[in-house]
């Protein structure tokens, strides 16, 4: 499953710590909610970076304490038809300020890739690798955008109105 | 989506056909005796155990580009031979509407 | 109209060709039906019992008369030459072949129209009053609220995969004719005592296997608020709606499940943290949608023209002109609905050769505009009353003058089993006998006001649970059987129909339909007292024991 990061694909530094296994004495892991939460303070004085998976039926409220400690966030599409971690990338970037990795993992499609990054995920765990490959023109598709999304895209209505602005500022 | 193999122990109670929609065209389909598929019923290739209807639904369900949504349909074999579909939603899928269409084909 | 601009048609273009990649693999088999059949979804693409159908959207149900004849075109060009409008703003085509829809979708993409969120777990096309912006006494000008919610619900980053479909609807008059009260949100825009424009917010309405009329969750949301609120609301449904249950992941269901006070409360949570962004509508963005909206340069004419008067004397012409003529905002012109329910014809649809005589006549006589309302008929807004009796002599020549708007044979129906792979039953032929039992115009202006709505299965596209009577397709033992409910209505004093007893043969529905017009005409305690108060007054039961005293 080939790992998508700020646009390319790249390799995962993260080892995925299975519950139960041991944890490695240093390096990037990503653990489940359930570990982390029953370890958290251990877990985060650790030498190397720590990353969550949040299940998307899950209340952020129990991450949002220590959003500025951890590297990363991994959220679930359970199915690309499940669209529950949609709001929950937009809470952590827009309300709580979340600014490591954000990555979607599970079923990540290529016809969701825009929605994603709209959303504010950041590193795509990709499903296949023809989609993978794919990356740079599928995101290219869209240039208009209708919703304000903390990504920052200026929205179809604020080009307008600046649009119009300028013209009749202009002599 | 789970496949139409999962959805539920299949038993057929008398003569069936599998039949779908050929997925660039939506056309009504039968799956024939030759392992392909057919527009006219008359073509289909005719079950009458569970077992055969099992077999014939997953070769129509493996050609996933060929055919979309297949399923076990009943149909009547008549005196003569003929196969008539087994009901009215198979009857209107295979003849058409029962009403006449607002521009004559 | 709203003129689209080139930010809307780049998005629609881009749309396209982000369709056309996705129809390629999927008949390279690259992508499995199952991956695909969302996708199809979410651009209107249906698999039906003989074809694929395609649903294309009419936003707020206003179009031009360029627009009207690209979808002749489409319905000649790459189906059977007919279009089917529907109950939400939409025309579907029956017999689109999945290879040809990116060229159907690019030509229609020419004169700005899509078919994007016409289908799918998403947000649906946002509807609205058919007489938007013509109607006497109407607060404002709904569509301009319509467009800033349509562009807000396309392809939205977070809510294009939502537990269920979402639709809206917005009105802004007294009457109810965009049926609010059955939308997943309904808003009614209102003016608070500030003199300030904004919305009662109802939520949780909609029909199909568990019917709810929407309830109210605010009274009052300012409009540059609609935004963030509705966004509120859909985020607490995305993150809380079920998803294990198809039959229970609409919002209706969260709302019904919760209560409307705890609902309320997890929005109101949600908006005040939302409520001051980016999603607050200043002054000059509700004026840039507004100012992309024209409206025709009606002439100063009189009340009663002189062609009015001298056609009066035609009777077929009066008897027309009571039934589907309305008023109008402007001295002088009026509102005239187009029925699509000729005797014996399936509701709701119109050849490509009458949508290119709309389109003219459009031209002629409403300033180039068309609109397309629930009840499955047109109407031409802006038409002056000396061009009256013109444009009933043109429209009777196509078929489209049948006077029985608001009528018994007014059906309003699904496609049912002839198209849908949905349906139990037939839903046109059923629809066909009973236009042909009440082709009579005079017993059928006795009668007066009575809605019929006809749906092939339990979910409820014809709307049979608010039609005055209300018909349910369902299968019993192999053969179609039909629930018969009397007493739902869909305006602003919304209500589900009751039951009036054992399901019916196919055979018989039109018999038990006429049993209960007369039921009517025998209980009614003046020729003023219309069907649906009849019904309130006594109840079912009186209905009950005369239509089933012999059966």
């Amino acid at each position: 499953m080939p790992l998508v990061k700020n646009g390319k694909i790249a390799t995962d530094i993260y080892v995925h710590v299975a519950d139960g296994a041991e944890i490695p004495a240093d390096g990037a892991i990503l653990v489940t909610a359930a570990r982390f939460l029953e370890d958290s303070e251990a877990l985060l004085q650790r030498p190397g970076k720590v990353g969550v998976i949040w299940p998307n039926n899950r209340d952020l409220d129990d991450l949002v304490p220590y959003l500025d400690r951890l590297a990363a966030v991994a959220l679930v599409f359970p199915s690309f038809r499940d669209g529950r971690a949609y709001s929950q990338a937009r809470l952590l970037r827009e309300r709580y300020r979340f600014n490591g990795e954000l990555r979607a993992t599970g079923q990540v499609l290529r016809d969701q890739f825009v929605f994603m990054l709209r959303a504010g995920f950041d590193a795509l765990d990709v499903k296949k690798e023809k989609d993978a490959d794919a990356f740079a023109e599928t995101v290219k598709r869209y240039t208009v955008f209708y919703q304000p999304t903390g990504d920052g895209r200026a929205t179809a209505l604020s080009r307008r109105t600046q649009l119009r602005h300028s013209e009749s500022a202009s002599p | 989506m789970t496949s139409p193999l999962e959805q539920k122990k299949i038993r057929i109670t008398g003569p069936s056909v599998v039949t779908a929609n050929r997925t660039h065209d939506g056309v009504v389909i039968y799956r024939t005796p030759q392992h392909g598929w057919s527009s006219r019923l008359a073509d289909a290739a005719i079950v009458r155990t569970s077992d055969d209807a099992r077999a014939l639904l997953a070769e129509a369900v493996a050609d996933d580009v060929g055919a979309i949504g297949s399923y076990i349909a009943p149909v009547e074999i008549k005196d003569n031979g003929e196969i008539a579909p087994g009901n009215l939603r198979e009857h209107i899928r295979s003849e058409g509407l029962t009403i006449e269409l607002p521009v004559p084909a | 109209m709203y003129a689209y601009d080139e930010l809307d048609r780049t998005l629609l273009h881009e749309r396209v060709e982000e369709f056309r990649d996705q129809v390629k693999r999927r008949l390279s088999g690259e992508l499995t039906e199952d991956e695909f059949k969302i996708l199809r979804l979410q651009n209107g693409v249906y698999l039906q019992l003989h074809a694929y159908m395609f649903r294309v959207a009419i936003p707020y149900g206003t179009l031009s008369s360029k627009q009207l004849r690209a979808l002749a075109y489409v319905a000649r060009r790459y189906d059977r030459g007919y279009g089917h409008f529907t109950t939400r703003q939409n025309i579907q085509f029956n017999w689109i072949k999945l290879a040809e829809l990116p060229d159907a979708l690019a030509d229609l993409a020419e004169v700005g129209i899509h078919a994007m969120q016409t289908s799918g777990n998403n947000m649906r096309n946002v509807t609205s009053d058919q007489w938007a912006g013509v109607a006497p006494s109407e607060v404002e000008d709904p569509r301009i609220w319509s467009e800033l919610l349509r562009q807000h619900t396309t392809l939205h980053p977070e809510f294009s995969f939502l537990p269920r479909k979402f639709k809206i609807a917005i009105t802004a008059s007294d009457h109810d004719r965009a049926a609010i009260r059955i939308h997943d949100i309904g808003l009614r825009l209102h003016k608070n005592a500030d003199g300030e424009t904004g919305f009662e917010v109802l939520v949780g309405g909609g029909l199909g296997r568990t019917p709810f009329i929407g309830k109210t969750i605010k009274p009052f949301v300012h409009g540059r608020d609609i935004l963030s609120y509705v966004e509120a609301i859909l985020r607490v449904y995305n993150q809380y709606g079920r998803r294990d249950n198809i039959y229970k992941a609409r919002i209706k269901i969260l709302v019904h499940e919760l209560g409307i006070e705890k609902f309320g409360k997890e929005v109101e949570e949600e908006w005040q943290l939302l409520r001051d962004s980016a999603l607050t509508l200043d002054d000059a963005a509700i004026e840039e949608v507004r100012s992309r909206f024209s409206y025709p340069a009606y002439e100063k004419l009189p009340h009663m023209p002189d062609e009015l008067k001298q056609a009066a004397h035609d009777p077929l012409f009066e008897r027309w002109r009571k039934n589907s003529v309305f008023p109008h905002k402007a001295q002088g012109y009026s509102i005239v609905t187009l029925s699509l329910k000729p005797v014996g014809g399936p509701p709701g649809d119109a050849t490509a050769e009458q949508m290119d005589v709309i389109a003219d006549l459009a031209d002629r006589y409403s300033f180039g505009e068309i609109r397309v309302g629930h009840e499955q008929n047109l109407a031409l807004p802006h038409v002056a009353k000396r061009d009256l009796p013109a444009l009933w002599k043109a429209l009777d020549k196509v078929g489209l003058a049948t006077p029985n708007v608001n009528l018994v044979s007014d059906i309003i129906a699904c496609p049912g089993l002839d198209y849908c792979s949905l349906a139990n039953a037939r839903s046109i032929p059923i629809a066909q006998e009973l236009t042909r039992r009440f082709a009579n115009h005079d017993t059928a202006g006795l009668i007066g006001r009575l809605h019929i709505n006809i749906s092939g299965c339990i979910n409820a596209c014809g709307h049979h649970h608010v039609g005055h009577i209300g018909i349910l397709g369902v299968e019993k033992n192999g053969e179609e059987f039909y629930q018969i409910t009397i007493g739902g209505r869909a305006d602003e004093s919304a209500a589900l129909g009751t039951l009036i007893g054992p399901s019916v043969p196919y055979a018989e529905v039109a018999d038990v339909v006429e049993d209960i017009v007369e039921a009517y005409l025998a209980l009614r305690d003046s020729p003023d007292e219309l069907f649906i108060d009849t019904v309130k007054r006594l109840g079912v039961e009186p209905f009950r024991e005369r239509v089933y005293a012999t059966r």
